[in-house]
């Protein structure tokens, strides 16, 4: 009887059976480097929004402290979106005929509420707490990047767990003085142990056990 | 160890069974899940079926290459004073039920209310809610609700309705009000009762008429006969030594009942001999009340009079009885030997009689004034509602009434059977109904108003001490709802006022000092100070009643039981039929879910050859209805039991024809039931859910009683029972201890069995209902049951309740088996899970020996997307998912929070800072959260207590849930003779 397969099926059999495992481990891969990339995270990509606000004029340029308009944040899990009100603080006064802030008065005149594109958007299963963020050292910046510099904010950061676990299991890298939270681009004393530095910051803060800050009860609930 | 093992004899433990057929044997657990059984109902062999398991598999995997949807954030225009968003706010209202208040606090997140819990300043409450207060805030948002105002089913404006009713009013004034009639619930609203006397005085002709089914006219009635005027009894139930129920319910249903089970329960620490209680319960139906007896004797509800008659003779309050029975005596000589510091209770469904007879006892052991004081009643009327709603439907039948307004309440449904309501109410005019749903009363009526729930009102309502609480809304009306007030407003020559003015008004003047001050010092208490009413001296009739003539009605036709009419305890008198939190909730004895059953005890099925499911004619006087047949250990034998308020016609998708009609069955000479009921087998059977075959956990002592005096010679005899391993006999390393280490003790002295934890827990935990059909394959979802066993003879058992939540085992069995992690330990010993992680093997549920885990087989949680269902969802915890595991939490969120809170203060967490939901909603303090590491925090020394004990402790498991056991007060003359029940 003759042979079914031709005698080069041996090669392919072989090459398919070793290749297999590259092939299982390139998909992987694939699979790997498109969930942390930009195109799933949206990490690095400013966001359209309502309001041409830009950070870089109001926080870089003006000098206006976080807390003036993310009123919550050090009190509550939710840093606190301002109301239409806080803009027309200054802009009753100020840039009144304003094209750009068109919306803004509209928003005013008419009571309706500004739809701002949300950029900072975790899982629901996860709760995380700014408050207490801000109240153990970790500066706005850790997370958000120079939001100074943006003139359309867009997420500086992957937040994937595996970032979050990056912070939470080694927080000395990334701890300052308290009094540094809401800097932008602080830096560690020159010359300064970062790791020493951090770790005395930790303990006179308080900072939990690296256990506690891992439990996945600290996150999802 | 082996000197106290001698002492072992002297404790017998008591057989313990949780239903009929496990007191028979074995058997009866099917596994209905098996992957063939699925097979089969796919029409698949096993190749095809794992072949679309696989791909469904790989499917499933795809879906988490998703990016998250674009998100919008929707801030205020002009931010409220007082709001965080993300932080809930907490306002004082009161939930009124039958015309008396129970406060509550409830906690709204930017405007949604969400949770109901206790007010701890308001009398009724002292913290505590009932298993009704919970599941409120699914009414407020259940979807059937009525959502506009209608004329013959036709949307119409409030205007119009306005418009129609002034021409009614127009009509009425010209005959001085004659065939004006108002039928409304019990009113304990001061304001209400206010402006319906207001009215009434304006227009003399016109008629107010109260009527609800569980009425407290029996109460009135034996109160007139002993003390000369109809007069609230408030217990002190902490007074009393030695209490004797007469077929009442009072520590789960009744006015002040959860103060009542603060003041029973603590007073029965065994630690503390000398204030021990011991509580006496006659009762027909097994209830929470006679559970928590140190005797229970059952007593057909006919034969509870002359009981009652003997001991007032034995305690000379009457002519001494005939030969009284040992029990009566036992009793007697018990009340006698504590004067002034006992207390004889008689239950609501009583008759006047028997009402009477116990006070007189109290009056004769010299209890008036000590542990029962006397006020003025708390409604604002205490006429009888029966006669009031008979009076009423002869004047519909004679053709007298042009206009009928039916503010809340059903009584087309609700009526007794021999008073035609809903016949006589065809006669009338004008027919108008304010309720929140659309519902038999409503199909008989021209105009429907939705009527705002209490969370959408203001209003007020009066403690069963007196003691006034503004009712304010939690947020506007969802579908423009009108409250009682405002509908009577409209009769007034004010119609626009609103409810907020009504309220505000009628407290003007009565509220001491500057009114704005005190006004809002009322809202932010939930009770107004100083409005208790005072206790009345009055002139006791000591001697019993002279036996009326209906005693003497001689017996029935041979072979008929004696029927007994119930509300329901969990759907109540049938206005809960649509809540799904209460139509799933266990009945407390019976653990039946989503029906009503003619309950018998289990020698009279054996004689009427009736088992469980039966579907039974049930005939008394000249009626009958169909029910299935549910055996009810500790039933009296010769009667029959069946609760109303199921049987609803028209109570939206969730309760409409579940259940059997009690009310066509109810007349009104005898409400509460009586003799001659025929009982005849159909043939046909009737599915019943119950969540008692659910997890059973067999031969094991995991419920652990003694009594007192067992319990002095051999204090720790809840360890005695099964040796528990020493805690450094492991294979494991011991658990490391970080800061905090939370941990649970549960008192079962205390517990109940009300239920009030599992529906706190469900409201707190977004917990899914599933429906009758996926509670009867056990697939229950609550998080916390309520385990019920019991142990003697199924004639009269002694009853145990084990309140269930996750153990948070240090060495926990479901995480040795995940193979994702998704349920894994945290440092302060809670055993996480994680639901993002879970791909449901539900092997973690297999190898749990407490069976506490629950599986989503469906995507249960999409009760949330009904636009209004969905605001019901606590934001701080997350809405589960089809094929996700989840579990006790030990509320977590609540950790958390107080967790940030102390640390951003820098200090501990305080001891009592995290209060879990079930031991917020418990009226007894049966429960107890705290952490381990903190040697003064409550839970430590609860657990020092010698009768503290793991279950399932040997297993090795070392739960941090743990229980203290029972410890009964038998009384030495009866528990002889009792011995050889247990």
């Amino acid at each position: 009887m003759a042979q079914i397969f031709h005698r080069s099926t041996n090669t392919i059999s072989r090459v398919s059976i070793f290749g297999a495992v590259f092939l299982v481990a390139l998909l992987g891969w694939l699979f790997y480097t498109l969930e942390a990339s930009p195109y799933t995270t949206q990490q690095n990509v400013a966001r359209e929004q309502p309001v041409q606000f830009s950070h870089a004029h109001h926080v870089g340029a003006i000098g206006i402290d976080c807390r003036y308009c993310h009123t919550s944040v050090e009190r509550a899990a939710f840093a606190g979106i301002p109301p239409v009100k806080t803009c027309m603080n200054c802009h009753s006064q100020i840039w009144l005929q304003s094209s750009f802030l068109a919306p803004v008065r509209d928003a005013y005149r008419d009571d309706r509420s500004i739809e701002w594109v949300r950029v900072h958007d975790l899982p629901d299963f996860v709760y995380f707490d700014h408050s207490i963020h801000i109240n153990k050292g970790i500066g706005c910046e850790s997370c958000h990047g120079r939001v100074d510099e943006m003139p359309l904010v867009w997420q500086a950061s992957r937040l994937q767990m595996g970032w979050c676990l990056e912070c939470h299991r080694h927080p000395e890298k990334f701890i300052r003085p308290k009094s540094e939270v809401f800097t932008m681009g602080w830096a560690p004393p020159e010359g300064i142990n970062r790791e020493a530095y951090g770790l005395a910051l930790m303990k006179a803060y308080n900072l939990r056990d690296r256990s506690v800050l891992e439990s996945c009860s600290t996150c999802h609930r | 160890m082996n000197k106290d093992k001698q002492l072992l004899p002297t404790y017998e433990r008591p057989q313990y069974w949780r239903s009929l057929e496990e007191l028979r044997g074995p058997g009866l657990v099917t596994e209905r899940d098996s992957a063939a059984a699925l097979a089969d109902a796919a029409g698949l062999d096993r190749r095809e079926l794992v072949k679309y398991l696989g791909v469904s598999f790989a499917m499933a995997g795809l879906t988490a290459c998703t990016r998250q949807p674009t998100e919008k954030i929707v801030p205020y225009v002009r931010q409220p004073e007082e709001i965080i968003p993300g932080k809930p706010l907490f306002f004082a209202t009161a939930m009124s039920l039958s015309g008396y208040a129970t406060g509550l606090l409830v906690e709204s997140h930017m405007g949604r209310p969400t949770k109901a819990e206790g007010n701890p300043l308001h009398p009724a409450s002292l913290g505590a809610t009932d298993a009704f207060s919970q599941a409120a805030l699914y009414d407020l948002y259940d979807p059937d609700r009525s959502q506009s105002i209608t004329f013959l089913d036709e949307i119409r404006a409030w205007p119009a309705f306005l418009s129609a009713i002034r021409v009614a009013l127009e009509k009425a004034r010209t005959k001085k009000g004659d065939g004006l009639h108002i039928l409304t619930e019990t009113v304990g609203s001061p304001t209400l009762g206010a402006q319906l006397l207001a009215l009434l005085r304006d227009l003399p002709g016109a008629r107010w008429h109260q009527w609800e089914p569980n009425n407290r006219d029996r109460v009135w009635a034996g109160a007139a006969a002993a003390f000369g005027q109809p007069v609230e009894t408030i217990l002190r139930v902490d007074r009393a030594d030695v209490i004797l129920s007469l077929d009442a319910d009072f520590l789960a249903c009744g006015p002040g009942h959860l103060r009542s089970v603060r003041e029973f329960s603590a007073r029965r620490r065994p630690r503390d001999r000398q204030k021990f209680n011991r509580l006496y319960a006659v009762e027909s139906t097994p209830s929470v009340t006679g559970a928590c007896a140190d005797h229970r004797l059952p007593l057909r509800a006919w034969d509870v009079e002359a009981f009652a008659r003997s001991v007032a003779g034995l305690v000379g309050a009457g002519s001494a009885a005939q030969a009284p029975s040992d029990f009566a005596k036992a009793v007697a000589e018990d009340l006698k030997s504590h004067r002034g510091k006992s207390l004889v209770i008689a239950g609501d469904d009583q008759p006047a009689p028997v009402q009477a007879l116990a006070h007189a006892i109290n009056a004769a052991l010299g209890n008036v004034g000590q542990t029962l004081i006397t006020t003025d009643p708390v409604p604002v009327r205490t006429e009888s509602q029966i006669d009031s709603l008979r009076q009423l439907v002869g004047d519909m039948d004679k053709g007298l009434v042009d206009t009928l307004i039916i503010l809340g309440g059903n009584p087309t449904f609700t009526a007794p059977a021999d008073v035609p309501f809903a016949h006589a109410l065809e006669k009338v005019g004008l027919r108008i109904h304010l309720g929140t749903h659309q519902d038999e009363t409503s199909a008989h009526c021209h105009w429907h108003v939705p009527e705002a729930h209490f969370l959408e009102s203001w209003s007020d309502a009066r403690a069963f001490d007196g003691t006034a609480s503004i009712v304010q809304p939690l947020i506007a009306p969802l579908y423009r709802g009108k409250t009682p007030h405002e509908i009577l407003a409209a009769l007034s020559d004010q119609p626009e006022r609103t409810s907020h003015e009504i309220v505000r008004d009628y407290w003007r003047d009565k509220l001491s000092g500057d009114f704005e001050s005190a006004w809002r010092q009322a809202l932010h208490d939930g009770v107004i100070a100083g409005t208790a009413f005072s206790p009345k001296a009055l002139a006791v009739w000591k001697s019993a009643p002279p036996s009326n003539a209906s005693a003497a009605t001689p017996e029935t036709a041979a072979g008929s039981l004696e029927i007994r009419f119930r509300p329901d305890p969990t759907i109540y008198d049938g206005r809960f039929a649509n809540n799904g939190w209460l139509q799933e909730l266990p009945k407390p004895i019976s653990k039946l879910t989503w029906d009503n059953a003619v309950m018998l005890a289990p020698q009279t099925a054996k004689r009427l050859a009736l088992t469980n499911e039966d579907v039974v004619k049930l005939e008394y006087r000249g009626r009958s209805i169909e029910a299935p047949v549910w055996i009810q250990p500790g039933h009296v034998e010769d009667a029959a039991t069946l609760h109303f308020g199921y049987g609803r016609t028209r109570a939206g998708q969730l309760g409409t024809r579940i259940g059997s009609n009690a009310n066509a069955l109810r007349t009104a000479d005898a409400p509460a039931g009586d003799r001659g009921l025929q009982i005849t087998k159909t043939g046909r059977t009737y599915s019943l859910a119950t969540t008692q075959q659910h997890d059973v956990m067999e031969g094991r002592a995991l419920v652990r009683s003694a009594t007192l005096e067992e319990f002095e010679r051999q204090p720790k005899f809840a360890h005695e029972i099964v040796e528990e391993p020493e805690s450094d006999l492991t294979m494991y390393s011991s658990f490391p201890r970080q800061e905090y280490a939370w941990a649970m003790a549960i008192d079962l002295n205390a517990c109940t069995g009300c239920n009030a934890c599992v529906v706190a827990c469900q409201a707190e935990n977004n917990i899914p209902f599933v429906g009758k059909d996926q509670v009867s394959r056990g697939r229950a979802m609550h998080w916390l049951r309520v385990d019920r066993y019991y142990s003697g003879s199924p004639d009269n058992p002694t009853t145990h309740h084990q309140p269930l939540p996750c153990m948070q085992c240090e060495n926990a069995p479901c995480e040795l088996v995940c193979p994702v992690g998704a349920t894994v330990h945290s440092a302060e010993g809670l055993n996480d899970m994680v639901y993002n992680r879970c791909v449901g093997t539900r092997y973690c549920g297999n190898n749990c020996p407490y069976k506490v885990r629950h599986f989503n087989f469906y995507h249960y949680s999409t009760k949330f997307r009904a636009p209004s269902m969905r605001m019901l969802a606590n934001p701080d915890v997350t809405v589960r998912w089809r094929g996700v595991m989840e579990k006790c939490t030990y509320c977590v969120q609540r950790i958390n929070e107080a967790k940030i809170t102390a640390e951003k203060q820098d200090r501990r967490v305080r001891d009592g800072e995290i209060v879990t939901a079930c031991q917020q909603a418990c009226p007894a303090e049966a429960i107890v959260f705290g952490d381990l590491a903190d040697s003064e925090s409550r839970v430590v020394r609860r657990k020092a207590s010698p009768t503290n004990y793991s279950l399932l402790g040997e297993l090795g498991t070392r739960p941090r849930t743990t229980y203290l056991a029972e410890v009964g007060n038998p009384n030495p003359a009866l528990a002889a003779a009792e011995s050889k029940r247990s």
